[in-house]
């Protein structure tokens, strides 16, 4: 950061070697995308494109040289940003399942609580 | 006999002009004082005008049906934007945060004084919108009611966008200060609680505004393209809106308490005249606190149809909220034990915040509990439980911080005659409005209706009672306050006998806060290692 005043520079091979893998990435990127391997699409296709996100931040960007500081903030900005889809995931994913209730039947003759008298009074269980 | 010194910050710099253009922290927390003074009246009018219209069973008695519903909506908007989450952190974190760490002025000052124009630009937004057709949906904005009336919505919500804004920058500037302008000697474990604190609240201003932001544009997209994104006709989901606006507002009722219990931190050792039991604990339970505020958001949703899944996760996961906060509590009780205790007026207010903000956390956990919560979703009883975390939290607690530097905002103490009756008044008023209005709830009236029937009538004309009680007092609170400003005795550098680092300097601080800059010699409540000399003289 601050605390030296020259700029950190990298030897262009690495800045070549990385932009390579890049490249190699892409390759395939195009070739899986031909191939249909049912769920694992999506997995692979974000593994790849999460890959080269990284490779990007952690030496184009010079995440991985500079103060750990602002690895913590990009670490947990993507970790709530996980928070943020995974929780409400919990909701969109699984809405409709209703949850049997088992093994409790309403029995037609329980005393039901009313307030005018303490002995059960209503027990026709059709009314409120 | 105190007096105050000649050269001070008020002095400084005369006129209109210097204020407006002033970096000195000190002058933008009052900036800022003024600004959210004027809202906080302005809120607490449309809440007078609620508790009128509630206090007899006719409908209309004081306002219009359709009325009731913008000025419950402006009463929320105002005081949860515009009034609470900026209150502490902007007066009291930009008077006290920089003084405390012994440091000159915030790391950023000009981005201090943008964040008051934004907050100023977003205000008039807010008003602008109150002008031209005003908005009824509630301070939550839910869709699709929100993307689908007729009325003030998108500049509403730009005024939330804006104001976020504010607050981002206002966070970021104090996460900076505390990182980069401690004192020399002031460790992370020497720096007041307060520091702490505002630290904590700091990492939620930049994690979780963001998303609000994000929220009311797609909101304001929604009403003015149609782009889709909440409507189900078109393959969206109403209920996604409830999920993105309550990431950011769950954490934001901790932006609106954690500066608060910060300030409880502060006064309480300074009124016992004891180091605070559990330093670390403290500290490390803001931050514990700001963590687990991101994973229960779902708690407000129990009854939107969420699946019943993510209910059952987020009740779980609510209770571990508790936990941090609960840690605190036991420790300021265990602080005050064999303190010697001075019952002054930021003592008073400090004493009202744990009954009050122990009401309003122990009902959360009611209301966390899903089958419960069914029940009582949507009754008072969620209206008086806010309001205990919120009014009985967040504003008492500023109104104890308020108490406590007053004199070294000014150099001058109020009358504490007045501020006593004041407090009971509050204290008193508050718990008669609001404990009305848990019965209220457990009976099962519903909240944000403007008329009901007549079995509620004597809980609610006794809440409305109460409201006018606690008005009264905070009008007696701003009268002593002003006028201690121009008239009231000087206070002195120390009037509680306080050991952290703003104690140290005159009152009102120099320009630059220090003499000659401080060094930390010794943890900020060392009560059993350092004697101070007390300078109120009675
Ligand atoms: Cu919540």
């Amino acid at each position: 950061m601050s605390e030296h005043s020259t700029p950190h520079v990298l030897p262009l091979r690495v800045y070549l070697g990385i932009g390579a893998i890049l490249l190699i990435f892409t390759i395939i990127t195009v070739i899986a995308a031909q191939i249909d391997l049912g769920f694992l699409n999506i997995v692979i296709a974000l593994a790849i494109a999460t890959t080269k996100a990284l490779l990007v931040a952690f030496f184009f960007m010079h995440l991985y040289y500079d103060n750990k500081l602002l690895f913590l903030i990009f670490a947990s900005s993507i970790f709530f940003l996980t928070v943020l889809i995974s929780l409400t995931m919990f909701d969109t994913l699984r809405r409709g399942d209703i949850y049997e209730i088992r093994d409790i039947n309403i029995e037609q003759d329980a005393i039901i609580y009313d307030e005018s008298s303490s002995v059960g009074a209503d027990t026709s269980g059709t009314n409120h | 006999m105190n007096t105050i010194p000649e050269q001070n910050f008020l002095t400084a710099e005369k006129g209109l002009k210097s204020w407006l253009t002033t970096l000195d922290h000190k002058r933008i927390g009052i900036l800022y004082l003024i600004s959210i003074t004027f809202f906080f009246f302005v809120g607490g009018l449309f809440a007078l005008m609620i508790r009128l219209e509630l206090m007899f069973p006719q409908d209309e008695f004081f306002i219009k049906l359709d009325d009731f519903n913008q000025v419950f909506t402006l009463h929320g908007v105002i005081m949860i934007f515009l009034v609470i989450i900026p209150s502490v952190p902007a007066v009291l974190g930009n008077f006290v945060l920089p003084l405390q760490l012994g440091a000159k002025d915030v790391a950023f000052p000009r981005l201090n004084l943008a964040s008051w124009y934004l907050y100023m630009f977003g205000a008039s937004f807010a008003l602008f919108s109150i002008f031209t057709g005003g908005v009824d949906t509630g301070w939550t904005f839910y869709a699709p009611y929100s993307t689908t009336i007729d009325r003030s919505v998108i500049s509403m919500t730009m005024a939330v966008f804006i104001i976020g804004f504010s607050s981002i920058f206002t966070g970021l500037n104090f996460i900076v200060t505390i990182h980069k302008l401690r004192a020399p000697g002031m460790t992370w474990f020497r720096m007041p609680l307060f520091a702490w604190s505002i630290y904590a609240t700091g990492i939620l201003q930049v994690v979780a505004t963001p998303v609000i932001g994000i929220t009311v544009v797609l909101l304001v997209l929604e009403r003015l393209l149609g782009i889709g994104i909440f409507d189900p006709t078109m393959g969206g989901d109403p209920v996604l809106f409830q999920h993105f606006f309550w990431f950011y507002s769950h954490p934001a009722v901790y932006i609106m308490i954690l500066p608060g219990m910060g300030i409880i931190s502060e006064t309480i050792t300074a009124m016992a005249h004891k180091n605070i039991f559990g330093y670390k604990a403290i500290a490390y339970s803001s931050l514990g606190i700001a963590f687990t505020s991101f994973l229960v958001w779902g708690h407000h949703m129990f009854v939107s149809g969420q699946s019943e899944f993510a209910a059952m996760v987020f009740s779980f996961l609510t209770f571990f909220v508790a936990i941090p906060s609960a840690i605190k509590v036991f420790n300021w009780i265990a602080t005050l034990y064999k303190g010697s205790i001075s019952l002054d007026t930021p003592m008073l207010y400090t004493f009202s915040f744990l009954i009050l903000f122990t009401i309003g956390g122990l009902t959360g956990l009611f209301l966390g509990t899903l089958s419960v919560n069914v029940t009582l979703s949507d009754t008072y009883f969620v209206v008086a439980h806010f309001h205990y975390v919120m009014m009985g939290g967040s504003i008492i607690a500023f109104l104890a911080g308020l108490h406590y530097w007053w004199p070294k905002i000014w150099g001058r103490m109020y009358n504490e005659k007045l501020a006593k009756i004041a407090c009971g008044m509050v204290f008193v008023g508050f718990n008669v409005t609001f404990i009305s209005q848990f019965l209220l709830g457990l009976k099962g009236m519903p909240r944000r209706y403007a008329t009901f029937t007549s079995e509620f009538a004597q809980l609610n004309g006794f809440s409305s009672w109460g409201a006018f009680l606690l008005g009264a007092g905070l009008l007696l609170t701003a009268i002593y306050l002003i006028h201690a400003v121009y008239k009231g005795k000087p206070a002195g550098n120390n009037p509680w006998g306080a050991l952290t680092l703003e104690w140290t300097t005159s009152s009102p601080p120099p320009h630059n806060n220090f003499e000659k800059s401080p060094t930390a010699h010794y943890g900020p409540y060392d009560f059993d290692k350092i004697v101070v000399e007390s300078t109120l003289d009675d």
